[in-house]
């Protein structure tokens, strides 16, 4: 465990070869390293600096976003980009160059970054951001923690004028209403996602979108009430059987709710963090998350293939989301945002067959030109990796000789 | 608001995680705090006083550095934080973990490993109880351990020292039972902290600090006199500390 900013250098000099870990939460090997040190970054969970005038905020690199969000928010203050879930790290959002349901309006986490302090396991301590050293912040940024240890981060907030969204649920039936649907929703929401049934071949779904309420106060009450999954269940509750029906029964009562809705951002942007622990739902063999991105030119026939593949394989996820991206670059080397529409998928691991259906998923993603996300990758093959990421050979002069994680070692060979 | 109504926070050892856990608790539930934090290093101390700060602006935070083994200079701070007017509360929370092995092999080892886990705190405790008692107010913290419970061969020395903190804080609780100051005799678990991090994976899941934090936060607001946290620990100790000698003697910890 990294004790202080002041211990680290001599901390990652004793424990080679390693690689700064968080709250874990990344999916797959990004945050793993076999037979290797893992640096716990929770010691480094200190506020630094807040200015609440300017929005302004710096602090370590372990903070969690949850405790982030728990600070501003009352004081009128908001990431500008979260992910799906708050239990993750400040350091780990900007090494995995997070991206939210507002990306068509704010881009990525990074875009918000002003300054990120960088440890190398050589002692180097670099100041960098999009204004100082910006070879080493496009680097850092996105660079799955294989250019040093994040010490601390600063941050521009954005103003709200209270917690409260007010959210919009329309039912779509196929991709294209899907696709019709977002694009409409571009200009005037600022917060787009979907649910997509993957167990229906025409790709239907719902689609949510909201924009932060003006209103400070709400009559709706926030529930703080938090469940469980209380051990693991020996085999996936998440299967050929309980697939179908929870993906038509979770279609069916979403599309009868009451289309606008004010609600609390917290159940809006992290629907699961109310259900802890729900990887457990998987069973002792867990589960892979695929998530893609697909250029916008081929992106209704490369999804529709997709949806073909999964769904005449019977796996398939409960959770599948998809997503436009706005056209907004984003700054990282190895930043997964581009133009596009992404699709997340979970399936719980079921082996060979599971692989073989990621392998033919693989071919449509390759074809299209598209990327698979890093932080939630665990088994894309290294040809994959290298096309989809053309910008990792500039990356490469980047990385820390003393770092590893089971992801380098598997694309990268070290 | 007037200060008559701000809660008058110290604690000693304040970078310990458990203690920068409980110090965020108390900012969150009482909003206005006049709070010090007692340490040993300026610059480790000055990290957790700018947290705080960012974390309750309507709060005080002021930071002092002692010697933690010096008797008058103990004496002389508590009465510097008292004399003003009296504390609410106080929490006594450093403490370190000594490698049992070099405790054996170098005596100066173990004398430093005794003097900050079992005098330093003792000190305090007398000082500002003391205080306490004159200004007939106050809820005294002091963090024990769940090793002071049964010396072991893993870790006597360290335990050794924090069951002298449960003999002392008995004392304490007996002499000032009749007076409205109360004595609470934290015992945590193994944490999640530094201070563990370099232990072997140990069997059992490590506590958060967080929950350790919230026990005690709670349990100095209600005066228990002694508080395991987690609350299991209460039973894995009550076994282990009357186990038979035969038997304990065999088992490897």
């Amino acid at each position: 465990m990294l004790n202080s900013p002041q211990s680290v250098a001599s901390q990652l000099q004793s424990f080679q070869p390693g690689i700064p870990y968080g709250m874990g939460r990344s999916y797959g090997d990004a945050c793993l390293n076999p037979g290797s040190f893992l640096w716990s970054t929770k010691g480094l969970d200190h506020f630094i600096d807040f200015d609440e005038s300017s929005g302004v905020l710096t602090c370590e690199a372990g903070v969690t976003l949850r405790d982030l969000q728990g600070l501003v928010v009352p004081r009128g203050w908001m990431l500008p980009v979260t992910p799906g879930t708050q239990y993750v790290t400040v350091g780990g959002a900007i090494a995995n160059d997070v991206h939210g349901k507002n990306h068509h309006v704010a881009g990525s986490f990074g875009d918000h970054v002003i300054r990120v302090r960088l440890h190398r396991t050589d002692g180097e301590v670099i100041d960098c951001g999009p204004d100082l050293r910006r070879g080493w912040f496009r680097a850092t940024l996105g660079g799955v923690g294989l250019t040093g240890v994040i010490s601390q981060a600063t941050i521009q907030l954005r103003p709200i004028m209270g917690p409260w969204l007010d959210t919009e649920t329309l039912p779509y039936t196929g991709l294209q209403e899907f696709f019709q649907l977002a694009d409409a929703s571009e200009r005037a929401w600022e917060y787009t996602v979907s649910w997509l049934d993957c167990t229906s071949r025409c790709g239907r779904g719902i689609f949510m979108r909201a924009n932060h309420s003006k209103a400070a106060e709400s009559s709706v009450s926030r529930k703080q009430a938090k469940r469980a999954v209380p051990f693991t269940p020996p085999i996936s509750l998440i299967n050929s059987l309980t697939l179908r029906p929870f993906n038509v029964w979770y279609y069916k009562s979403q599309a009868h709710k009451p289309r606008c809705a004010t609600m609390h951002y917290e159940p809006f942007f992290y629907p699961l963090d109310d259900i802890l622990e729900w990887n457990r739902m998987y069973g002792p063999r867990g589960f892979f998350q695929y998530q893609t991105v697909i250029p916008s030119d081929a992106r209704q026939e490369a999804i529709q293939a997709m949806l073909d593949e999964i769904s005449s394989s019977r796996d398939g996820s409960f959770l599948a989301v998809l997503k436009t991206f706005g056209e907004r670059k984003s700054e990282g080397m190895l930043s997964f945002p581009r133009p596009g529409v992404t699709l997340a998928l979970d399936f719980p691991n079921r082996g060979a067959r599971t692989h073989q259906l990621f392998s033919r998923l693989d071919a449509i993603v390759r074809e299209a030109g598209g990327r698979i996300y890093l932080a939630k990758d665990a088994r894309m093959p290294k040809d994959l990796f290298i096309s989809g990421y053309p910008n990792f050979v500039e990356f490469l002069p980047y990385r820390d000789p003393g770092i590893t994680s089971g992801m380098s070692r598997r694309l990268m060979d070290e | 608001m007037s200060n008559s109504d701000r809660k008058r926070i110290v604690i000693v050892g304040a970078t310990s995680t458990i203690a920068r856990h409980c110090a965020r608790l108390w900012l969150a539930e009482y909003k206005c705090v006049d709070l010090t934090l007692v340490g040993r290093d300026l610059a480790r101390i000055e990290r957790v006083a700018s947290d705080l700060r960012v974390r309750s602006p309507k709060s005080s935070i002021e930071v002092l550095t002692v010697d933690f083994l010096c008797p008058d200079a103990i004496k002389r701070l508590a009465q510097d934080l008292t004399d003003p007017s009296p504390v609410d509360i106080v929490l006594i929370a450093h403490g370190s973990l000594p490698d049992q092995n070099l405790c054996q092999e170098d005596l100066s080892v173990c004398a430093k490993a005794i003097s900050i886990n079992a005098i330093s705190p003792a000190l305090f405790a007398e000082a500002f109880a003391g205080a306490m008692e004159n200004a007939h107010k106050g809820t005294l913290g002091i963090i024990g351990s769940v090793a002071g419970d049964r010396g072991r061969k893993s870790n006597y020395v360290y335990g050794s020292a924090k069951g002298f903190l449960e003999r002392y804080a008995e004392g304490l609780q007996h002499r000032l039972a009749r007076k409205a100051v109360r004595i609470v005799l934290v015992k945590p678990g193994p944490t999640e902290t530094p201070m563990t991090s370099n232990m072997p994976q140990p069997s059992l899941k490590l506590a958060s600090p967080e929950v350790v934090a919230r026990h005690i936060v709670d349990g100095m607001k209600k005066g228990s006199p002694t508080l395991y946290t987690p609350r299991k620990w209460f039973l894995i100790m009550a076994v282990l500390k009357y186990l038979p000698r035969f038997i304990f003697n065999r088992i490897n910890i």
